[in-house]
């Protein structure tokens, strides 16, 4: 998974401090997660790595949808170089979970796999969310992001129906209670409900759109 | 007398485990203690499977009352005072009547190592002890219209945190048909590795029936109502489609939402494959002889 990653950290899009130590903190709940799992606190490993990494993607999910929202009300224009990052890590801790569903619930049984995601809605649901994931993930480097032009931008909104179907992967696999649900549910309202407000508000007024994202679209 | 009064120290602390998994040798080897040896003597319908861990098992299990994690009940259930306790026994029985603990805790109590599947795909290997639900039964003589069981869990929200949540209805409720009931493996559990049972395993009495998903073995039983007419069951009223009144382990019929065809035996990297009746089939399949287990699922 690490060369994936590391497009977002190469030299020419200027190796910061700021953006090091976000990476550094993306990893965290990864060691915490690993070390929990291999001092015995974790009493069902397995399962608590599956839920743990598949919490983390809408996290990252989550997160990377926050970062036009919060340029916008902070002005810190910094923040949208730790978008590409932040949506890289969405896809790592998504591959995770399903190499944890493939590799340590399945062992690879393939026709039990393929059962699984033909008759299990909660399952074919967090496949093609994960598999809209995989264009976003191939095409986040800046050859690419020339290459499509305005294309890519329209490519990339993917993200929001593929957060959505995310959730909705969530809400179809708890027994009962649907508290953690709930939560992401009602974060991903706000954040698409802010971009709707804004567009609204933007017809509403003639003023012109701020390009500061550097023509990359806001997403 | 195996039970003792609960105390402040940690069973975990009183009894380390290889001590404790010698206990047979122990009771055998001391001068004066037949009883507890023949207390003890491994029933015919233990398993030989290595037992889970007192950690394992008082760490990780549900129990809605104390929140909905699975390390919730260990973590929310000591504020839950189980004594004074009593459950009454009614309904279709002759002699309708109460049964303080005490009095419960006189039944001769046995060593049950059973399995333990989770409807969820995990499972356990649990020393409990107890006495079959038979014998409390055949006390109170049920009646010929006596069909069913009902049992019912304490309803008190102040020492039970998730009962002021609206996951399910309370109080939690079970059922057996009569003769699940009167089955020699369906046990009353009082104990854990031969202490008395921790608050988050369904203090101080609770159900077992092994061949059932666990949320079929019902804790800290307050009521048992023999009636005519099939019971209402918690899991059943949440989610008649997911959840049946019977919900025996079955590798065949899976849950709409995962595989029931394997399971993960807690401590174990690879999965195993789940047995019919949870490797009970010797003993109860004969209750279900010409049934329709998909459709009684």
């Amino acid at each position: 998974m690490t060369p994936s990653i590391r497009p977002g950290l190469t030299p020419s899009s200027h190796i910061t401090g700021f953006k090091r130590a976000v990476f550094a903190l993306c990893l965290l709940p990864l060691a915490r997660a690993l070390w929990l799992a291999a001092s015995g606190d974790a009493i069902n490993p397995i399962e608590f790595l599956t839920r743990s990494t598949g919490t983390w993607t809408l996290s990252w999910l989550l997160l990377t949808l926050a970062i036009t929202p919060l340029r916008t009300l902070t002005g810190l224009s910094i923040l949208i170089r730790l978008r590409r990052m932040l949506g890289l890590f969405a896809f790592f801790y998504g591959v995770l979970h399903l190499t944890l569903y493939l590799w340590l619930d399945k062992f690879f049984d393939w026709p039990a796999i393929g059962h699984d995601i033909v008759k299990r809605p909660f399952i074919t649901m967090g496949m093609a969310a994960w598999l809209l994931m995989l264009p976003l993930a191939v095409t986040s480097t800046q050859g690419w992001i020339k290459r499509l032009k305005r294309r890519w931008g329209l490519l990339h909104r993917l993200i929001y129906p593929l957060t959505v179907m995310a959730v909705v992967h969530y809400f179809w696999l708890v027994k009962k209670d649907l508290t953690q649900p709930l939560i992401y549910g009602t974060v991903l309202a706000v954040l698409l409900l802010w971009r709707v407000a804004r567009r609204v508000a933007t017809r509403a007024r003639p003023a012109p759109l701020t390009a500061s994202d550097g023509g990359r679209g806001t997403r | 007398m195996l039970i003792k009064k609960p105390d402040a120290i940690r069973p975990s602390e009183l009894t380390p485990e290889p001590v404790y998994l010698n206990r047979r040798q122990f009771m055998l080897g001391s001068a004066g203690v037949l009883l507890s040896a023949e207390a003890l003597a491994a029933s015919p319908f233990s398993t030989r499977e290595k037992e889970n861990s007192w950690q394992e098992i008082t760490h990780y299990n549900n129990y809605y009352e104390f929140g909905t994690d699975k390390s919730d009940p260990g973590e929310n259930a000591g504020s839950l005072k189980v004594r004074p306790w009593q459950i009454a026994v009614d309904g279709e029985v002759a002699h309708p009547r109460h049964y303080g603990i005490e009095e419960l805790l006189r039944f001769a109590q046995e060593e049950r190592i059973y399995r333990l599947r989770c409807v969820e795909g995990w499972s356990m290997v649990i020393p409990w002890t107890g006495f079959p639900l038979a014998s409390l039964l055949k006390q109170v003589q049920p009646t010929a219209r006596a069909r069913y069981v009902a049992f019912e869990t304490l309803l008190r929200p102040s020492e039970m945190p998730g009962q002021r949540e609206h996951t399910l209805a309370w109080p939690y409720r079970e059922g057996l048909r009569i003769d699940e009931a009167m089955n020699p493996l369906t046990l009353l559990a009082t104990g854990l590795y031969g202490k008395p049972l921790p608050n988050q395993n369904g203090a101080p009495i609770r159900l077992v029936v092994p061949w059932k998903y666990g949320f079929k073995s019902i804790k800290s039983i307050v009521r048992i109502h023999l009636m005519e007419t099939l019971p209402a069951t918690s899991w059943n009223l949440a989610n008649p489609a997911e959840y049946g009144f019977y919900s025996n382990v079955n590798p065949a019929v899976d849950h709409p939402r995962w595989s029931q065809a394997t399971e993960r035996r807690i401590g174990e990297f690879f999965k195993r494959p789940t047995l019919p009746f949870n490797g009970y089939a010797e003993q109860v399949a004969a209750l279900y002889r010409g049934m329709d287990l998909r459709k009684n699922y």
